[in-house]
C-alpha cells in the first residue's frame, strides 16, 4: 500500500474538535479516565482496543472506521497475543488444513468478535493484511471464516495471528465429511422445498381454471388438459419432495412406532390416486392443488425446525471449540505450543496458574493447588507436588508446574468418562413427540371414520361412496397438524438462543414443560464455584497476625482468606515458611504464628483435642456447618478458626422456590463432602435426604439411571463428573462455564451464570407446550368441521380448498406471534 | 382460446426453466450464507475510495 499509516485516519477525523475525546476510538465505548493520555490524539478504552486500532492503521484499512455502523451495539475488541504456534504443526495441519484444487491451502476458523459489517469487511481484507493469504471469506451468521493462502509463502500461524491482532481470536474447527454432508443435506432440502413450492404454485393456478370452471362451465378438452397437467405435476411433487413423507411412514410402520408422517402419507396418496383415478376417468374431483400445497408447507415447516435446532447444535459445539487444545511442550531449553492429540507418553508440559492439565501426568517440577471441582465436584482446590498424579482437566489454580505425561487421549481419566457418555448417547431412547402420540390416534380414527363412511354411502348411494371417502381422506390430512409442533418449536428455540439459552430439539421443550425430579450439581451450579472467607472465631489479634501470614501465600484459601479481612492496618511478618498441603508458620510482631489445617496445627503441637475446650468446639462447629476449617495459633497454642465455604449464588433460594412452586421435586448430587451438601439443605429449603454428596461420576450415573426408571429426570451439571449422568437423564442441562464434555452430553445450555435462566427455560417450555397444544386443537378443530362435512357428503371441493391453507395460515400464525420466552 | 393447449406448456416450460435456475444457484452453494452477501454490498464505497486515492478509478 501506498499510504503511510501516519496519514490522518477518518477516526481521528470523525471526533475533530473535541480536545477531550473520551470516547474509545476504536469502539467509541467510554474511556475510563485513568487511561486517558492527554498528549495522545486518539484515546483508547482498553489495551485490546489499541493493539487493534494500530494493526487496523498499520495496514492501511482505516476505512473499517467509516463502515462501521454507529447505531450497533458498540464492543470493545479482544485480542489474547498468542503465538498459535501450534497451526503449524502437522498433526493441526492433517486435522484442519486441506488443499484446494488449485493447489492452494484451505482451513476454516471460527472467530470471536465479529459483530457487524465493518468485521466483515475486516476480515476479507486478510490478503492484504498477510501477504501470501489469497483469499479470506467470513460467513457472519456462522461467525467462520474460510482462508486460502499460497503454501510456503505463509505459515497459518502468521495468519491466526494476523486476525488477533484484528481483534478476532481464531479458533480452529474441524474439517470433517460430517459438515460437507450437512451442506449438501441443506442444499438438498431447500432444492426441495423450491420445486414443491414451483409445482404448488402452479397447481393452484391451474385449479383456479378448474374452479371457474365449476361455476361457468368448460370446455371438455380443456378441463382435461388441466386436469392431466396437474396430475403429472401433483406426481411429480409426491414422487421427488414429497416422497421424504413416505419414507418416514413407511420406516414408522416397519418399527410399529407413531410417526406423523403417517397420516400424512395417507392423505397424500389418497388425495393423489384418488385425484388420478377421477382424471382417467373423466368425472368427479382431482385435489392436486391440496396434495402439492401440503407437500410444500409441511416442508417448509419441517426446514425452519430443523435449522433453528441445528443453529442451536453450532452454538453449542463453537462453545466447546473455544476451549484450547494446545498445550506447551518443553523441548530440551526452548517451549512449543503443540495441540493436545500430539502429546506422548513421555512428553514434560508446563502448565502455568489458570491453565487447565491437557493430559494425566505426574508432576516432576513444583508443586501447585489444583481445582478438582471439574473431574470430582471437590469445591476446595487440593495440593498436588513432585510425583503426584494430576488428571487432564483439572485445572491449576497457583504455581507454574511441569508434567510428564503418563497417559493420553482415550485412555485419561476424561477420556473414560467421555466414553461413559458415549455409550449412553447411544443407548438412550428416543424421546416420543406429543404430535408423534397424537397422530397415532389420529391415523387409527380417520381410518374408522373412513370405513364407516365407505360402507354408509355404499348403502345409500354406491356410486358415491368412493368420492366422499377420498374427499374424507384428504381433508382429513393433518397439514396444520403437521405444521403445529415444528412451527412453534422453531419460533421458540429461536427466541431462547437470544436470550442465552441454547436447545437442542424440541423434545426437550416438551419434556421441561411438565414437572418431575430435578437433580442439581452443587459447585458452579447452586454455588459460585469460588472459596470465601464464611465465618471467624477468635481474636482480632489472631486474625491480624493470620493475614499478615496469609498475604504470603498463594493458595486459594489464603487469599481468600486476605480478600476476606480486608480492613486494618496490614501487619508485616517475618520468617514465613509454607508446608505444601499444611500451612504457613512465621513470626508477626515478634510472636511466633502458624497458619493451616488442623492436622498442621496439631503436628506443630498444638492441642486442639481436648474436650469441652473452646477450639475443639469451635472446630466442630466449623465443620458441622459444612466450611473447611483453617486454625491460627500464637505462641503454639490456639487462637481462632476460620471457615472457608464455596457461597450459595444469590439467586439459588429464589429459583428453587420457584420451581418447587411448580411441583418439581429437587434434589443435590454433588462431588463435594456430604457434610458440605448437607449444610446446603437448610438454606436451601431442601430435604437433606435428597441431598447427595461425596459421588463419584459413576455414582451420580447410578443414581440417575435409578430414579429415571421410575419418573422424568432432569439433571443439571457443569463438570466432566455430571456429563454421564446428564446423558442418562431424559433431560441434561449443562450451564455457564461447563466443561466440553457436559456440553457433548447435554440438551440444552444456559449461556448465563445462575439458575435465572433454569427457570425461564422453564417457563418457556410451558408456554411453548402451550403453544403447541392450542395449535393441536385449532388444527384438530378443522378436521373435525372438514370430516363431518365430508361424510354428510356436503364437502364441496371450493370449501375444502378453502379449508385447507386456512387452517395452515391460522396455526403459522399462532406459532408466530406466541413469545415463549419474552425478555428477562 | 385454442391458444391455451399452446399456452399452458409454454407457461409451464418458462416454470421448469426457472425451476432448473434455482437448482443450480442452490447447488453452486448461492444459498449457503444468506447474510453476508448483504453485507458486502456496503464495501463497494470503500472499493471506490480506495481506487480514487491510487489514482487510478478502476470500475468496480
Amino acid at each position: 500500500m501506498s499510504r503511510s499509516p501516519l496519514e490522518s485516519t477518518p477516526a481521528a477525523a470523525q471526533q475533530p474538535a473535541r480536545p477531550a475525546a473520551t470516547d474509545c476510538a476504536h469502539c467509541k465505548l467510554p474511556v475510563p479516565a485513568a487511561l486517558i493520555r492527554p498528549e495522545d490524539e486518539a484515546q483508547y478504552c482498553c489495551p485490546g482496543c489499541r493493539t487493534v486500532a494500530e494493526a487496523i492503521q498499520a495496514s492501511g484499512l482505516s476505512w473499517y472506521y467509516q463502515l462501521v455502523d454507529q447505531g450497533e451495539e458498540a464492543q470493545p475488541a479482544r485480542t489474547t497475543g498468542r503465538d498459535y504456534a501450534e497451526c503449524d504443526d502437522p498433526s493441526f495441519a492433517e486435522a484442519h488444513v486441506r488443499t484446494t484444487a488449485r493447489g492452494d491451502l484451505e482451513t476454516v476458523f471460527y472467530v470471536e468478535g465479529v459483530h457487524c459489517a465493518a468485521c466483515v469487511w475486516l476480515v476479507e481484507k486478510l490478503p492484504q493484511v498477510v501477504p501470501g493469504v489469497r483469499e479470506a471469506r467470513l460467513d457472519f451468521g456462522r461467525r467462520l471464516v474460510t482462508v486460502r493462502w499460497q503454501e510456503g509463502v505463509v505459515n497459518l500461524s502468521q495468519i491466526a495471528r494476523a486476525l488477533d491482532r484484528l481483534g478476532y481470536p481464531p479458533h480452529p474447527v474441524r474439517l470433517g465429511s460430517e459438515q460437507l454432508l450437512r451442506r449438501e443435506e441443506e442444499r438438498r432440502q431447500l432444492i426441495h422445498i423450491g420445486v414443491a413450492g414451483a409445482i404448488a404454485g402452479n397447481v393452484m393456478l391451474i385449479a383456479f381454471a378448474l374452479y371457474g370452471g365449476w361455476f361457468h362451465g368448460m370446455e371438455e378438452g380443456f378441463r382435461a388438459m388441466f386436469r392431466w397437467t396437474s396430475l403429472g405435476l401433483a406426481l411429480l411433487a409426491v414422487i421427488w419432495p414429497g416422497r421424504v413423507f413416505f419414507r418416514g411412514a413407511w420406516g414408522a410402520l416397519r418399527t410399529r412406532t407413531a410417526h406423523m408422517d403417517l397420516p400424512i402419507a395417507i392423505g397424500l396418496g389418497a388425495g393423489l390416486l384418488g385425484g388420478a383415478w377421477n382424471t382417467v376417468q373423466g368425472v368427479g374431483e382431482v385435489y392436486f392443488d391440496s396434495v402439492t400445497t401440503l407437500v410444500f408447507l409441511l416442508l417448509v415447516g419441517r426446514t425452519l425446525q430443523e435449522r433453528q435446532q441445528r443453529k442451536a447444535f453450532d452454538a453449542v459445539a463453537m462453545l466447546s471449540a473455544l476451549t484450547p487444545r494446545t498445550a506447551r511442550r518443553l523441548e530440551g531449553a526452548t517451549v512449543r505450543e503443540v495441540p493436545q492429540a500430539a502429546l506422548r507418553v513421555g512428553d514434560r508440559v508446563e502448565v502455568r496458574a489458570g491453565e487447565s492439565v491437557p493430559a494425566d501426568g505426574r508432576i516432576v517440577e513444583g508443586s501447585a493447588d489444583f481445582d478438582l471441582a471439574l473431574l470430582t465436584g471437590e469445591s476446595v482446590p487440593e495440593r498436588r507436588g513432585v510425583g503426584e498424579l494430576v488428571h487432564a482437566g483439572t485445572v491449576d489454580r497457583s504455581d507454574r508446574v511441569v508434567v510428564e505425561i503418563v497417559q493420553t487421549g482415550a485412555d485419561t481419566r476424561v477420556g473414560q468418562l467421555m466414553q461413559l457418555v458415549e455409550d449412553h448417547a447411544r443407548r438412550r431412547a428416543p424421546l416420543v413427540r406429543l404430535a408423534d402420540r397424537l397422530s397415532g390416534w389420529f391415523v387409527a380414527i380417520v381410518l374408522v371414520l373412513a370405513g364407516i363412511n365407505a360402507w354408509w354411502w355404499a348403502m345409500s348411494d354406491p356410486g358415491m361412496a368412493l368420492e366422499h371417502t377420498v374427499a374424507l381422506l384428504i381433508v382429513a390430512c393433518p397439514c396444520a397438524l403437521a405444521l403445529a409442533t415444528p412451527l412453534a418449536v422453531a419460533a421458540a428455540i429461536g427466541q431462547a438462543a437470544t436470550r442465552g439459552i441454547l436447545v437442542k430439539g424440541g423434545e426437550v421443550l416438551e419434556q421441561l414443560a411438565q414437572p418431575g425430579l430435578l437433580l442439581l450439581d452443587k459447585t458452579g451450579t447452586l454455588t459460585e464455584g469460588r472459596m470465601e472467607l464464611q465465618s471467624w472465631q477468635g481474636s482480632d489479634e489472631a486474625r491480624a497476625a493470620a493475614v499478615a501470614l496469609e498475604s504470603r501465600s498463594s493458595h486459594v484459601l489464603a487469599r481468600a482468606f486476605v480478600a476476606g479481612s480486608a480492613e486494618g492496618p496490614m501487619l508485616s511478618a517475618e520468617d514465613v515458611h509454607e508446608t505444601v498441603g499444611g500451612g504457613l508458620s512465621g513470626r508477626v510482631a515478634g510472636r511466633a504464628v502458624l497458619v493451616g489445617s488442623p492436622s498442621f496445627l496439631a503436628e506443630h503441637g498444638v492441642r486442639l483435642d481436648e474436650v469441652g475446650t473452646e477450639a475443639a468446639q469451635g472446630l466442630e462447629q466449623v465443620l458441622a456447618a459444612g466450611r473447611t476449617p483453617v486454625g491460627v495459633a500464637l505462641d503454639g497454642s490456639w487462637a481462632g478458626w476460620a471457615g472457608f465455604g464455596d457461597p450459595l449464588r444469590a439467586d439459588a433460594r429464589a429459583s428453587l422456590d420457584a420451581l418447587r412452586a411448580r411441583g418439581w421435586q429437587i434434589g443435590v448430587l454433588s462431588g463435594d463432602h456430604p457434610r458440605v451438601v448437607a449444610a446446603l439443605a437448610d438454606p436451601l429449603g431442601l430435604d437433606p435426604a435428597v441431598c447427595r454428596g461425596g459421588m463419584s461420576p459413576e455414582d451420580k450415573l447410578q443414581y440417575v439411571e435409578a430414579a429415571a426408571r421410575e419418573q422424568r429426570v432432569v439433571m443439571v451439571g457443569d463438570g466432566v463428573n455430571d456429563a454421564a449422568a446428564l446423558a442418562a437423564a431424559r433431560v441434561g442441562i449443562a450451564v455457564h462455564g461447563g466443561a466440553e464434555a457436559s456440553l457433548a452430553a447435554a440438551d440444552a445450555y444456559l449461556t448465563e451464570p445462575g439458575l435465572a435462566g433454569l427457570t425461564r427455560l422453564f417457563a418457556g417450555s410451558r408456554r411453548t407446550l402451550g403453544v403447541i397444544r392450542r395449535n393441536l386443537l385449532l388444527s384438530l378443530g378443522y378436521n373435525t368441521v372438514g370430516v363431518s362435512l365430508a361424510m354428510a357428503g356436503l364437502l364441496h371441493p371450493v370449501a375444502a380448498a378453502i379449508l385447507m391453507p386456512l387452517s395452515s395460515l391460522t396455526v403459522v400464525s399462532s406459532s408466530y406471534r406466541a413469545r415463549p420466552f419474552p425478555d428477562a | 382460446m385454442n391458444l391455451l393447449y399452446l399456452i399452458l406448456p409454454i407457461a409451464l416450460l418458462i416454470g421448469a426453466g426457472f425451476v432448473v435456475a434455482f437448482i443450480w444457484a442452490t447447488r453452486k452453494g448461492q444459498f449457503d450464507d444468506l447474510e453476508t452477501p448483504a453485507m458486502r454490498a456496503l464495501f463497494e464505497d470503500a472499493r471506490r475510495a480506495e481506487a480514487a486515492e491510487d489514482g487510478t478509478e478502476k470500475s468496480a
